[in-house]
């Protein structure tokens, strides 16, 4: 009950925050439509080439975008000394993971959604038809890359080189989801559409699998 | 003096004091030792002052006190609580400890939510009266001078009526009202009988407040007004 409502009221913050300043949205949002009108321009798509590479490119947006959002998630509650005093309110610490993650999630999918119609125009790709099942893997991908990325985010802003350290960090180990979201991503937006279950099967056990690693080391990410 | 100029006193707010045992602490750093063996029993109702140079030990040994810090070695207990882990010390750091993006108001509402404070909003209301800030409850803390980002910093160290206070240098950056305001919350607080444990540099009004004085050098304790040394030749100790 605790956490459930410590995760309410961070959330709350998070979101009061950012609406406030409106840094990070601002900054994926322009990426992320960067790099999709780059795309299509310098590759020309005929329809089977957006389908082939379109959502890729998408991905790829994606993890770059997440990136830039995830570095200042623990890095600006140094600046006061601010994570001191979330770890000396909240009972369970895995709340303020939780709150993060979230809110997160919830920037990334919003930019998504903004971006997955300029994504259809530039791309010629109808995502219609398909979007439920569409929305269904950005939701899995964008809370694996999240989860991944808050934790790693916790850990690089207590190093030296923090700024170097969280996209080394977080390549690697967003590599297996960034590649099962495209090949899902694919697939869907196939001429002849295809669910891959066994994707978004995988997408899932990441997302659980990251999520339980959080609630039970968390607290170590957290100290000095 | 910035804003409204505070006023009331802060002390019937509080719970029972609770005092705090420091067994063997040793605090590693790599291979720095920030604390090395400090073993200190502070009384329930208590107000200590830590005195040392830069790099004794003394903010290691308050983050420690606070929970923030897990120490290397050693124990750190609170005797007079049933249970140790449901004691959670009011903290003041160097820093605000506050959001910069945020009112004093959503500062003191939010970290109120959080602790499971009885009547969140009142009671942050309550205590931006107390601190003065009432006026500037609706202004982004960003907007503050130090002297009032300190009174929010100890407004929220308040929150929950904690029954231990530690400050690490409470006084820095207070204009003389804001400071005078500070000697007098204190001195109301420890009256109440709340454990205070400060860290300060040099004598000063506040150091008038302290019951014992105690000087960390590299680590270790090497004076303490219990074991016979006077508080006056400790809190000086640096200007001599």
């Amino acid at each position: 009950m605790s956490l459930f409502s410590n995760t309410t009221v961070l959330l709350g913050k998070e979101l009061r925050t950012e609406f406030r300043s409106r840094e990070l949205l601002t900054t994926t949002a322009v990426f992320i439509l960067v790099v999709l009108i780059m795309f299509s321009f310098a590759i020309s798509p005929t329809a089977e080439e957006s389908r082939a590479f379109g959502p890729g490119l998408l991905w790829l947006a994606i993890l770059f975008a997440a990136s830039l959002m995830l570095q200042p998630c623990f890095l600006r509650e140094q600046t006061n000394d601010t994570l001191s005093s979330l770890r000396l309110a909240v009972s369970d610490p895995f709340a303020i993971f939780l709150a993060k993650l979230a809110a997160n999630t919830f920037f990334l999918l919003l930019t998504e959604l903004l971006m997955l119609p300029l994504f259809a125009v530039f791309y010629n790709i109808p995502v219609w038809p398909q979007l439920h099942y569409l929305l269904l893997v950005l939701f899995l991908g964008s809370l694996g890359v999240s989860t991944a990325g808050t934790a790693l985010s916790a850990i690089s802003a207590q190093a030296r080189m923090r700024e170097l350290l969280l996209p080394l960090l977080l390549l690697p180990i967003l590599t297996p989801v960034l590649v099962v979201s495209a090949i899902v991503t694919v697939k869907l937006l196939d001429r002849d559409p295809a669910i891959e279950w066994k994707g978004i099967g995988f997408l899932a056990v990441f997302d659980i699998v990251f999520l339980t690693a959080l609630w039970l080391f968390g607290e170590y990410l957290l100290e000095e | 003096m910035d804003g409204t100029a505070p006023k009331s006193s802060l002390a019937p707010l509080l719970l029972p004091a609770t005092g705090l045992r420091f067994e063997n602490i040793d605090k590693r750093y790599g291979r720095l030792f920030a604390l090395r063996g400090v073993t200190l029993e502070i009384s329930a109702g208590e107000c200590v002052a830590l005195a040392g140079r830069n790099g004794s030990g003394k903010t290691t040994l308050l983050r420690i006190a606070s929970r923030l810090v897990r120490p290397s070695a050693g124990t750190l207990s609170f005797p007079d609580a049933a249970a140790s882990s449901a004691v959670r010390p009011g903290y003041v750091g160097h820093t605000t400890m506050v959001y910069d993006e945020l009112t004093a108001e959503e500062n003191l509402a939010l970290f109120a939510h959080l602790q499971h404070v009885e009547q969140p909003a009142a009671r942050a209301e309550s205590l931006l009266r107390e601190v003065g800030l009432y006026d500037r409850r609706g202004s982004l803390v960003r907007t503050f001078s130090r002297g009032m980002r300190q009174r929010i910093a100890i407004a929220r160290a308040l929150l929950h009526r904690p029954s231990i206070l530690l400050l690490d240098e409470p006084a820095t950056g207070l204009d003389p009202l804001g400071f005078a305001w500070l000697v007098r919350s204190l001195r109301d607080l420890s009256a109440s009988g709340c454990t205070i444990v400060m860290s300060l540099h040099g004598e000063s009004e506040i150091s008038s407040i302290a019951t014992r004085a105690v000087r960390l050098d590299a680590g270790k304790v090497v004076e303490d007004s219990k074991s016979g040394a006077s508080l006056h030749s400790i809190l000086t100790f640096e200007a001599a």
